[in-house]
């Protein structure tokens, strides 16, 4: 490619995010939409500034998909992936069954033969990885029951490729080694697939095994002397390299590279650089993605959908509502409350980036005739379109519903005034300060994105608004300019550094109370210059510590007086350790590192240190030694005389 | 023109939103150059008291004042606390706990009942001074001068303006200390610190 072509076609891509994303997150309808619009806008039937060189930047940038597993790894722990396994394969499971049947049903019905009609029923029963985990995590709904449903579902699909792609030849009877992949984009070839299976199956396993030992026990050292060298952008090529070096290597084996680098994320879920990884992968993740969803959008042929828009919207419509029922079910199957099984059949609701891979992979192997692919093609790019989209129908109209119908119920407890307070993420931290405040004859207003609480919150009279607080729209309805203080409660850090920003850009008169995840989050929202801010599990931990002193013999006066004395103490080192964080801050790389040291250095000086030292007071040993001293002088005085006496 | 003493107003009110009197008097005298006004309630809501810190403050000032609501015949329990802490051996009192010696303190009280009542033949039975001998104690073990207390009595009766009164009575005698305007005799003289004030109206 020559270089002018490049910078040419980067301008485009980069004009039409710039201009269109900002547009659709003001609208409050996320980037997502807005990436996907971009594409259309720029693609052959609009203003045609991209033809079929989008297809090959659409393989490219499917790299992005596999760094934004990377990314939600690094959020999960083994544990939680362990405890999580019933809803991956349960519920992950029997959508993909059930959705398969449902759909292989309806396409035998049309008029396909039994193996088009599996493939089809495979294809359209994958769901789009990226649209639903970008949209979800942007309205900081992952850790919903909906958040949580949907990622075993989109994991176990992730999972499913793998043994679909190997199917799929054996049962057109075509057994082709290369294999088109969408997801494998680093390379085309599988070496291993020459092998015996036995001989793979070991490769795999080897593979998987070297990931999870390098990960556990070396990373941490190629870290550390990484972040020695002082280089930020080594330590980035670094976490690049790291990336796509496992992406390729799980390529090779035949494993999906996203799944291969989620693992990886997972391992290094516990290791002191994951925040450092983070940072580093998450704007190639973000642009990928971006460019990935934009390429999606340009894709969409318009003019088979002019030709035939009767099929096209036909199929989508069909499509969309068998995986909505499905779902729908599996979600009351599974316990889901209200509200959220319809979040989730509504996130989930269209195909995805799997499908592309799935169609093309088919077509090749002449399993699906070209006219067949093409309009699935453009449905599962139309149907990624309509996600966010739906996913906005859902937060606007359907979910007020709910909350609506639980507002006549109970609509005398209401009151309707301007309370002082505002309360943004009424979750377990939230709810306390409410109750604190409620107990004070204090009125608070609430602003929630789970409809879970809202229902419970009710009971207790609260004047609660379901949605995002980072919306200015929802913010101002809930009174932000009449209100003198508001408290930032919701769990994701991102989430309360935006909520802080908004606030204190629109409402520069409300007072800012925010909940700090940790140490370096508290440094954080220090210099943003908010009111108060509070470490959320800072306070029960003494609490508790003092309990156990208690219980190891102090006097429960005493085991009060030290946890005073410690806060106190832990006051004073936090400020120096902000202190050093902000030097460190300056020269990057070493932060977390240096950061460990700081504070292993405090924990060492503390284990010296008693932190009585205000309790002297009531030590009366200097006084006993001064007592005793004098006691001494005078009976030594008296032997004195006694022995003159004898002279 | 004398030197100026710096004074040290140790404020203790554990209701300070239920309170007509002492609220008018810190508004007397919160703003006064050289009179360093502290709060003990609110500066240590949880009694954790600094004990570096309240040390400090006593060496840069010349003259202390314990002021408080009288309850129980005592203070308010942050200043016992206060006394506990504070005032530690080696520091304020014992062979090498000289650091407060020569300076000035008294208590500023407000108290309900009125000065008749403060008798040995009245309800109850002692005097303020009387009453106040654990302070004058601390204070002579430690090496200061110990000063007439200021007093006012009957709140509970005492009109809106009464009170701004007693505020201005309060302020003035405050700065008359922090400008050295009286003699020691002057002030020892008195039975509450009040009484200076007739002094200069004769």
């Amino acid at each position: 490619m020559h270089s002018q072509d490049f910078f040419y076609q980067a301008i485009i891509f980069l004009t039409a995010a710039v201009v269109s994303v900002p547009l659709m997150k003001r609208l409050g309808l996320g980037s997502a939409l807005g990436y996907l619009l971009a594409g259309v806008l720029i693609g052959p039937y609009f203003f045609k500034l991209v033809g079929a060189e989008g297809i090959d930047i659409m393989h490219f940038a499917e790299f992005g998909v596999v760094m934004m597993l990377f990314l939600i790894g690094l959020e999960v722990r083994p544990s939680l992936l362990w405890n999580m396994r019933r809803s991956i394969f349960g519920l992950g499971g029997l959508q993909m069954l059930i959705t398969s049947l449902g759909i292989g049903g309806i396409s035998m019905f049309f008029g396909m033969n039994v193996l088009q009609a599996i493939t089809i029923g495979l294809i359209f029963s994958m769901s789009s990885t990226a649209i639903v985990l970008q949209t979800l995590a942007e309205k900081g709904l992952m850790k919903t029951q909906a958040g949580q449903g949907s990622f075993s579902v989109l994991l176990f699909q992730d999972i499913a490729v793998i043994p679909i792609l190997a199917i799929l030849p054996l049962m057109a009877n075509q057994v082709r080694a290369r294999s088109v992949d969408m997801h494998e984009p680093v390379i085309n070839e599988t070496a291993v697939s020459a092998l015996p299976g036995w001989q793979q199956v070991l490769l795999i396993v080897g593979l998987v095994t070297l990931i999870i030992i390098g990960g556990r026990f070396l990373a941490r050292y190629v870290f550390r002397f990484i972040a020695q060298t002082g280089l930020r952008e080594i330590f980035t090529a670094t976490a690049l390299l790291l990336v796509i070096g496992i992406a390729v290597a799980t390529d090779r084996v035949g494993l999906s590279p996203a799944l291969g680098t989620f693992l990886a994320g997972v391992v290094l879920a516990d290791n002191e650089y994951r925040h450092e990884l983070e940072a580093n992968i998450e704007p190639f993740k973000g642009l990928l993605l971006g460019l990935f969803f934009i390429t999606v959008g340009s894709s969409i042929d318009f003019h088979i959908f002019t030709d035939q828009p009767g099929t096209v919207l036909g199929i989508l419509g069909i499509l969309i509502l068998v995986k909505f029922i499905i779902l729908l079910f599996l979600g009351r199957f599974f316990r889901m409350r209200t509200g959220q099984e319809i979040l989730f059949s509504f996130a989930l609701a269209q195909s995805g980036e799997f499908a592309f891979v799935l169609i093309s992979f088919s077509s090749q192997n002449a399993i699906l005739p070209e006219h067949v692919s093409g309009i699935m093609l453009i449905v599962v790019a139309l149907s990624m379109l309509v996600t966010p989209l739906l996913l906005i129908i859902n937060d606007r109209l359907v979910q007020p519903l709910f909350i609506r119908a639980q507002k006549e119920h109970e609509a005398d407890e209401i009151t309707e005034q301007d309370n002082p307070v505002l309360i943004a993420g009424f979750g377990r931290f939230g709810v306390v300060i409410g109750r604190f405040l409620r107990a004070n004859g204090i009125g608070a207003t609430v602003l929630d994105s789970n409809p879970d609480n809202i229902q419970f919150l009710r009971k207790f009279g609260f004047k609660v608004y379901y949605g995002d607080a980072n919306r200015a729209a929802l913010l101002e309805a809930a009174g932000a300019s009449k209100a003198r203080v508001i408290i930032v409660a919701v769990d994701d850090r991102e989430q309360i550094n935006h909520i802080v920003e908004q606030v204190q850009r629109k409402y520069p008169h409300l007072k800012i109370f925010a909940r700090a995840c940790d140490v370096r989050h508290s440094f954080e929202l220090n210099d943003m210059n908010i009111a108060g801010y509070r470490r959320e599990t800072y306070d029960s931990s003494i609490d508790l510590a003092t309990k156990v002193l208690g219980e190891l013999g102090f006097s429960r006066y005493q085991a009060n007086r030290a946890a005073r004395s410690f806060r106190y103490h832990d006051e004073i080192m936090m400020k120096e350790l902000h202190q050093l964080w902000h030097e460190d801050k300056r020269r990057y790389i070493n932060e977390m590192r240096r950061f460990t040291q700081q504070l292993e250095k405090i924990l060492i000086s503390e284990k010296d240190h008693v932190l009585h030292e205000s309790d002297h007071a009531w030590d009366i040993e200097s006084r006993r030694e001064e007592i005793r001293e004098m006691y001494e002088m005078l009976t030594k005085d008296n032997e004195g005389e006694k022995d003159q006496d004898k002279t | 023109m004398n030197e100026r003493n710096k004074l040290l107003v140790l404020f203790a009110h554990p209701a300070l939103h239920k309170s007509r009197v002492n609220r008018q008097l810190i508004s007397a005298i919160e703003a006064v150059e050289d009179i360093t006004f502290h709060n003990l309630y609110e500066e240590y809501p949880d009694f954790h008291i600094d004990v570096d810190r309240e040390q400090d403050l006593l060496l840069s000032h010349d003259i202390y004042i314990w002021q408080h609501p009288f309850y129980w015949y005592s203070s308010p329990s942050i200043i016992k606390e206060w006394i506990d802490l504070v005032l530690k051996h080696g520091f304020a009192y014992g062979r090498t706990g000289t650091a407060l010696k020569g300076k000035k303190i008294f208590s500023a009280i407000t108290t309900g009942g009125r000065r008749e009542v403060y008798q040995e033949s009245n309800m109850n039975n002692f005097t303020i001074p009387q009453f106040l001998a654990p302070f004058r104690q601390t204070a002579r073990l430690c090496n200061m001068i110990y000063m007439p207390p200021f007093v006012i009595h009957g709140t509970h009766l005492l009109t809106e303006e009464e009170i701004r009164k007693a505020a201005m009575e309060y302020r003035k005698i405050l700065i008359s200390l922090r400008d050295q305007i009286f003699s020691d005799e002057e002030i020892w003289n008195c039975t509450y610190m009040n009484d200076l004030l007739e002094l200069t109206q004769k």
